[in-house]
């Protein structure tokens, strides 16, 4: 295991996490859905710590995270925006609002910008077809975006 | 009694117990269904089917897709078809779909002529490729043993099954998904980074160019074309048993002399043997084990036993990933391959009245963690590594073709002394089971002060993943047990660490088979037979050997008389034994 960079109190959250699945390795895609909820991502050191506890291989725990897009190694954004490319969404220009989001913040799909203000991701149909396009930043959703939205509501949290 | 089942397969009537697969059921009656990912390790009870490859299809009459045939259990009634024209077709599809991304260097390619990949192709009439689409290409990754070349998975995932399952080890899993799935280390690191111990298992069931050895047969042939240096080199007693398969010859031919002449006519200045070493290794392991013994018997609470083997690097390796708590109980003798080294450059060069630095010292190992193991910095001497590097079976097979020798024809030559003499002992230390039993030959003569009439420790031989024995030391029963395999082994390390181990002495090989079934050795395809062959083959010269005790050896007492002393003396310390590192801390995060 590699050397953990991790807080001290970090480590001990994660111990717990683990415990409160009686280190099941079985159990390893809840710990690592309790993991990711607490610290926002899931860093190589989460998953070494996670991998120890839990007696499985380090080499294991990466291929489950990498394998379900909901797990993250970025941290997210303060604002996380996701664009929803469902098919509503997709066909009524989803895909032309995503460029704008990635042109104006100069960042790819999955990642975070430098300031760590703002991070891009897609999801499948928040269930609000009639609003598409949507878009949702943190908690608050945008209904009927276009391109020309995006640099105001980017506006909207740089204040 | 087991319930049975009746089916059709290509119109005949077949009788199997329920739980049968169809490839089973087939396989049965003859019909021998193509497969690719599909891997049976029959007597490691280990059978890998994910079903991933697709190749094996059959059509199940009545039901919509083709199926499986690896993982779909036969059912009552079922009428199966292996070969019309729907299934000859969708196999042929799926074959051109994985060749779609896989690139076209076969002629060029470290496996060509023995990938499954290649064969498969041409095995389903392949002539054509109609899809054209999007190449993986992944950075190749060069550990000092290993060469992963993702652009060639298959994402057959035998390398997992072997790595993970087999050898507890945990250094692969697949990663990612959709087309960018590929198997990696964790975080994709590279290999040497990771927990790997270099034990060539997953090389040894690759079925493509993915997964190949560290090749130095070039830098040899350049070595032994330098006039000024003086190539001598070691074989290691496994290489002795398989060799000939490469050249078409029965598994479990011995070709002891035919490779001696073969090393002679390749240009080494001298063949010597590592079995030489080995009987070296008996005395200062045996010697240590004695020590430790009496010390415990003495009640010395200090002392830690069982004593481990410390002859296999994958496993010395593994030990120092998983185990760094008990890095304190192997045996500190090196291994026979890194006791030939510092002999060779400190004793022999000075009799042959050369510098150290004039000589290249090469072994031939059924193995590729022998190739990490040369490397290692405690091995050299202000840099220059005591064994220059290590090639593998399967490497001297080709260099021997490349000579354009007949293997075969070759008349049987003798090794070269000082360091070409060895005992029974020595040779039987490739197989599982083997160092333990040159140990207890030793070991029983030195304590007990007795003759030991009957040599031959049956009861330390055989195939089963773990064994136990008790020998009688002249009325102390000493526990023996025995692992090969690395997820065996970390049974009986668990069993330590638990403190429910009763043994003294443990061997550990990591490779299933021991040496001789190496991840540098020919390829057996997953047949066991073949392992028990060769080891059949090794116990067989053991048996024809005139001295069969390593203290015996007359080259060995005159080594101790001339330069070491005595064993585990001072020198003996110095240049035959090493110490060993906690790696537990050792992955670096990028």
């Amino acid at each position: 295991m590699a050397k953990i960079k991790l807080a001290k109190s970090k480590v001990e959250k994660l111990v717990e996490i683990c415990k409160s699945f009686d280190n099941k390795g079985s159990e390893l895609i809840n710990v690592l859905h309790k993991a990711q909820e607490t610290f926002g991502y899931l860093p190589a050191e989460v998953q070494e710590t996670i991998a120890r506890e839990l007696n499985v291989s380090v080499a294991h725990v990466y291929g489950v995270v990498t394998f379900y897009s909901f797990f993250s190694m970025v941290p997210k954004g303060e604002f996380p925006i996701s664009i929803c490319m469902g098919t509503a969404c997709y066909v009524r220009g989803a895909e032309k609002v995503l460029e704008e989001f990635k042109r104006q913040l100069n960042v790819p799909v999955g990642e975070t910008t430098e300031d760590g203000k703002f991070s891009i991701s897609c999801l499948r149909c928040v269930g609000a077809c009639g609003l598409a396009p949507v878009v949702t930043v943190g908690e608050r959703v945008y209904g009927r975006v276009s391109a020309g939205d995006v640099a105001d509501i980017i506006k909207e949290y740089q204040k | 009694m087991e319930k049975m089942i009746k089916l059709i397969i290509d119109k005949k009537q077949v009788e199997v117990p329920q739980g049968t697969t169809i490839l089973e059921a087939a396989k049965g009656i003859g019909i021998d269904i193509p497969t690719l990912c599909y891997m049976n390790l029959g007597d490691m009870g280990i059978e890998h089917n994910p079903g991933g490859c697709r190749i094996c299809v059959v059509e199940v009459e009545g039901r919509r897709n083709l199926a499986p045939s690896c993982n779909t259990k036969c059912g009552d009634g079922m009428v199966i078809n292996t070969h019309n024209i729907r299934v000859l077709n969708a196999r042929k599809t799926v074959m051109e779909l994985m060749l779609s991304d896989h690139p076209f260097d076969c002629l060029v390619c470290a496996k060509s002529g023995n990938c499954d990949l290649q064969s498969m192709a041409q095995q389903l009439g392949v002539r054509e490729l109609h899809y054209k689409g999007e190449q993986s290409t992944y950075k190749v990754d060069y550990s000092p043993s290993i060469i992963r070349d993702m652009d060639k998975c298959i994402m057959c995932r035998r390398c997992e099954t072997m790595c993970n399952e087999v050898q507890t080890v945990g250094a692969l899993s697949a990663v990612n998904r959709g087309f960018q799935s590929v198997v990696a280390p964790a975080f994709e690191m590279d290999l040497e980074k990771s927990v790997c111990t270099y034990c060539g298992q997953c090389v040894a069931v690759c079925p493509t160019g993915a997964l190949t050895e560290k090749d130095h047969t070039n830098q040899l042939i350049r070595d032994l074309a330098d006039a000024k240096k003086t190539v001598v080199v070691q074989t290691a007693p496994a290489v002795r048993a398989a060799l000939g398969e490469e050249f078409g010859m029965e598994p479990g031919t011995l070709v002891t002399g035919k490779m001696v002449a073969a090393l002679r006519q390749l240009g080494f200045d001298s063949v010597f043997d590592t079995d030489f070493a080995a009987d070296l290794t008996i005395m200062e392991e045996g010697t240590e084990l004695l020590d430790r013994l009496k010390k415990h018997l003495d009640g010395d609470k200090n002392v830690k036993l069982p004593i481990l083997t410390s002859c296999c690097p994958a496993w010395v390796n593994f030990f120092e990933h998983h185990f760094p708590d008990m890095k304190e109980i192997p045996s500190t003798a090196r291994s026979p391959q890194q006791m030939f080294g510092p002999i060779a450059k400190n004793y022999l060069a000075k009799e042959m009245g050369i510098k150290r630095e004039d000589m290249i010292v090469v072994s031939i190992m059924p193995c590729l963690a022998k190739k990490y193991e040369c490397q290692r910095d405690e091995f050299k001497v202000d840099g220059d590594p005591d064994v220059n590097y290590s090639i593998t079976t399967r490497e001297l097979a080709n260099l021997i073709k490349q000579a354009n020798m007949d293997f075969k024809t070759l008349p049987d030559e003798e090794f070269d002394n000082p360091m070409g003499e060895s005992t029974g002992a020595g040779v039987i230390f490739g197989t599982t089971g083997g160092v333990i039993e040159a140990a207890a030959r030793t070991a029983y003569e030195v304590y007990t002060g007795k003759t030991l009439e009957k040599v031959d420790f049956e009861a330390l031989r055989g195939m089963e993943g773990i064994r136990s024995a008790t020998v009688d030391f002249d009325g102390l029963p000493l526990n023996i047990g025995i692992a090969h395999g690395l997820g065996n082994a970390r049974k009986l390390l668990e069993d330590i660490r638990d403190g429910k181990s009763h043994y003294h002495a443990i061997e550990i090989m990591a490779c299933p088979g021991g040496c001789i079934g190496g991840g540098g050795q020919p390829l057996h395809h997953g047949d066991s037979s073949i392992l028990k062959k060769r080891a059949a083959a090794l116990y067989r010269e053991d048996a024809g050997k005139a001295i069969r005790k390593s203290h015996e050896n007359p080259y060995i007492i005159k080594l101790y008389e001339e330069f070491l002393g005595k064993p585990c003396g001072e020198l003996s310390h110095k240049l035959l034994h090493t110490h060993y590192f906690d790696k537990s801390n050792d992955i670096e995060i990028e």
